[in-house]
């Protein structure tokens, strides 16, 4: 064939190759989603989600309360370290060393989190396992997500920003808290939303920190009965745990099939904080860009 | 760590800096002090000295106009008036600048000097906010909370800057949405609501159309009465419509400083001619 024909034929092989590759993750991801789903939900009766003792109900609640706790700690930790590395860093060794120390706390695997939780949290402390040890726990894997979100999110403010105020006499303080934080806020919320997709999922972090039991009554509202929903000092397992201890260490009859719908449940709880957090930005972008 | 002190300083010093700015106002008002009072002023950019032994006085109530071709340190020199450099790292100056009578490297809080020497950016970047809160930010950075006051400021402030009719059923609504000529002549009336008595302005027209410089030039003309205006143009046909004084930089160097009808019209030294005459620039 020509060397016109030969061209055409690779770049339409090409082409093909890169719509093959983009549909593959999108079936990939529909299968997944669809195959879990699935399984979760035969067999499933309402009765599975309950509320009392360590029932699914209870465990999603615990889930959720967990991840909040965490990205409570994260931000009040990420936020201000995030302004730091924007704002008020100048090249030099402290500042590298801040940052590689960032870099370093997201690449930390899970379960080494777990163990160092474990250690730190609740040997040290003489505690039972408890929610706020997981937490603690989560937030380390989380923190180095929402110090960049933050950083990043100040970077990509217009320096226009910064010199009006400055211009005016502002601090550097005032800048922030007035100007800067509040036009990165949605940018910011975004981060924390992706950050507690990624504490919903964690297991292997929780094992030794937050327990395997959960045992709350949904009448019991002093604070520091173990059996109060909003006590942090409690045990607490979550749905992700749950799922890992319902394939290997359980001992009902229906452990496969609590599993699946953990499973599912989870996923639906991943998915649409996905989701929500892709609504968000898509809203603050368009808000950005009107103008009006 | 000692920025972080000076900021804790600052802070707990606010009500020692609204004395300071009201005792600047009072003593120039009582003498006849000039503006600004350069004096052999150096700047280094790490280790590029980017201004050589500046020397001029820009007198109250003029419109002193900076010339020269890119990078001639026009308005790096703008920029030490009200000390912004001092968010440059590795700037570093040497020589005396007074500001009414005070060195503001020495006497004068930096913050202070800003409530006083207010600046106009080449971008005109509003804040993400209301029209009104925008405008109200200098007061309220100095610490203003009476709302009809701040209401009154906003007004004024907007009546000088010749927007008000055109923004006045707008004022809580985004700036975003404003054209670019209606964005400078907000930021003019933000830096004019903080109630300063030099404003600086650098290239304030360059990123806008004929008309909204027109009305930004006449607008400078008018507030030249209450106010002192130094503003930094590229545009020599904008110096002589509107500036009093013009003084022409070359290369960090203060080539010429003189009365802008003798400069365009007789300049002294030849470099100046040569710019003047477009043989460069």
């Amino acid at each position: 064939m020509t060397r016109m024909e030969r061209k055409k034929r690779v770049d339409t092989f090409m082409t093909l190759l890169f719509y093959g590759g983009a549909g593959f993750a999108v079936l990939l991801l529909a299968a997944f989603i669809g195959l879990v789903l699935a399984q979760g939900f035969s067999g499933f009766t309402l009765d599975m989600i309950s509320f009392d003792g360590g029932g699914l109900g209870n465990l999603f609640f615990n889930t959720i309360y967990l991840v909040f706790l965490a990205l409570v700690i994260s931000a009040a930790i990420g936020i201000p370290a995030g302004i730091y590395l924007a704002e008020y860093a100048r090249q030099g060794r402290l500042t590298r060393w801040v940052r590689m120390a960032v870099e370093t706390l997201a690449s930390l695997p899970s379960i080494v989190v777990g163990l160092f939780g474990y250690l730190a949290f609740i040997v040290m402390t003489g505690s039972q396992w408890n929610l706020l040890a997981g937490a603690l726990a989560v937030s380390v894997l989380t923190l180095p997500l929402v110090t960049s979100v933050t950083e990043d999110a100040l970077r990509n403010l217009p320096q226009g920003y910064r010199l009006g105020s400055l211009g005016m006499g502002a601090s550097q303080w005032q800048t922030i808290w007035y100007i800067l934080l509040p036009a990165c806020f949605p940018r910011i919320m975004t981060g924390l939303i992706m950050a507690a997709g990624r504490g919903f999922g964690e297991a292997a972090a929780l094992m030794f920190t937050a327990g395997m039991s959960t045992d709350i009554d949904w009448t019991d509202w002093d604070v520091t009965s173990p059996s109060c929903p909003l006590n942090p000092i409690r045990p607490g397992e979550t749905l992700a745990l749950n799922i890992w201890a319902m394939r290997t260490e359980a001992l009902q009859a229906n452990a496969a099939q609590l599993a699946s719908v953990s499973s599912a449940v989870l996923m639906l709880l991943v998915v649409s904080f996905s989701l929500a957090a892709r609504y968000l930005s898509w809203r603050i972008d368009k808000r950005m860009s009107g103008g009006r | 760590m000692s920025e972080f002190a000076s900021e804790i300083i600052s802070y707990t010093s606010g009500a020692l800096r609204n004395r300071v700015a009201e005792d600047i106002v009072m003593e120039a008002e009582r003498s006849d002090v000039n503006t600004f009072d350069v004096q052999n002023l150096d700047l280094y950019y790490d280790k590029v000295q980017a201004l050589k032994h500046i020397s001029m006085e820009i007198r109250k109530h003029e419109i002193t106009a900076l010339i020269g071709p890119s990078g001639c340190g026009k308005s790096t020199f703008l920029k030490t008036l009200n000390r912004m450099n001092d968010w440059v790292t590795g700037c570093t100056v040497t020589g005396q600048v007074l500001f009414e009578g005070r060195d503001i490297y020495k006497e004068v809080d930096p913050l202070a000097l800003r409530y006083r020497v207010g600046m106009v950016f080449q971008q005109p970047t509003p804040f993400p906010k209301s029209v009104f809160d925008n405008i109200a930010y200098g007061p309220r950075v100095q610490g203003m909370t009476d709302k009809h006051k701040l209401e009154e400021i906003v007004e004024q402030s907007m009546r000088q800057a010749a927007i008000w009719d055109e923004l006045k059923d707008r004022l809580h609504k985004s700036a975003l949405g404003l054209s670019g000529g209606q964005q400078q002549r907000l930021c003019i009336a933000r830096t004019l609501a903080a109630r300063p008595s030099v404003i600086l302005m650098d290239e304030p027209t360059s990123a806008l159309d004929p008309i909204s410089t027109q009305k930004i030039e006449d607008l400078a003309l008018e507030l030249k009465e209450k106010y002192t205006i130094v503003i930094v143009t590229h545009s020599m046909q904008q110096a002589r419509r509107i500036s009093d004084k013009t003084a022409f930089f070359l290369l960090g160097d203060l080539v010429e400083f003189n009365d802008t009808v003798d400069m365009f019209t007789n300049p002294s030294d030849a470099q100046t001619e040569a710019y003047i005459t477009g043989r460069f620039g």
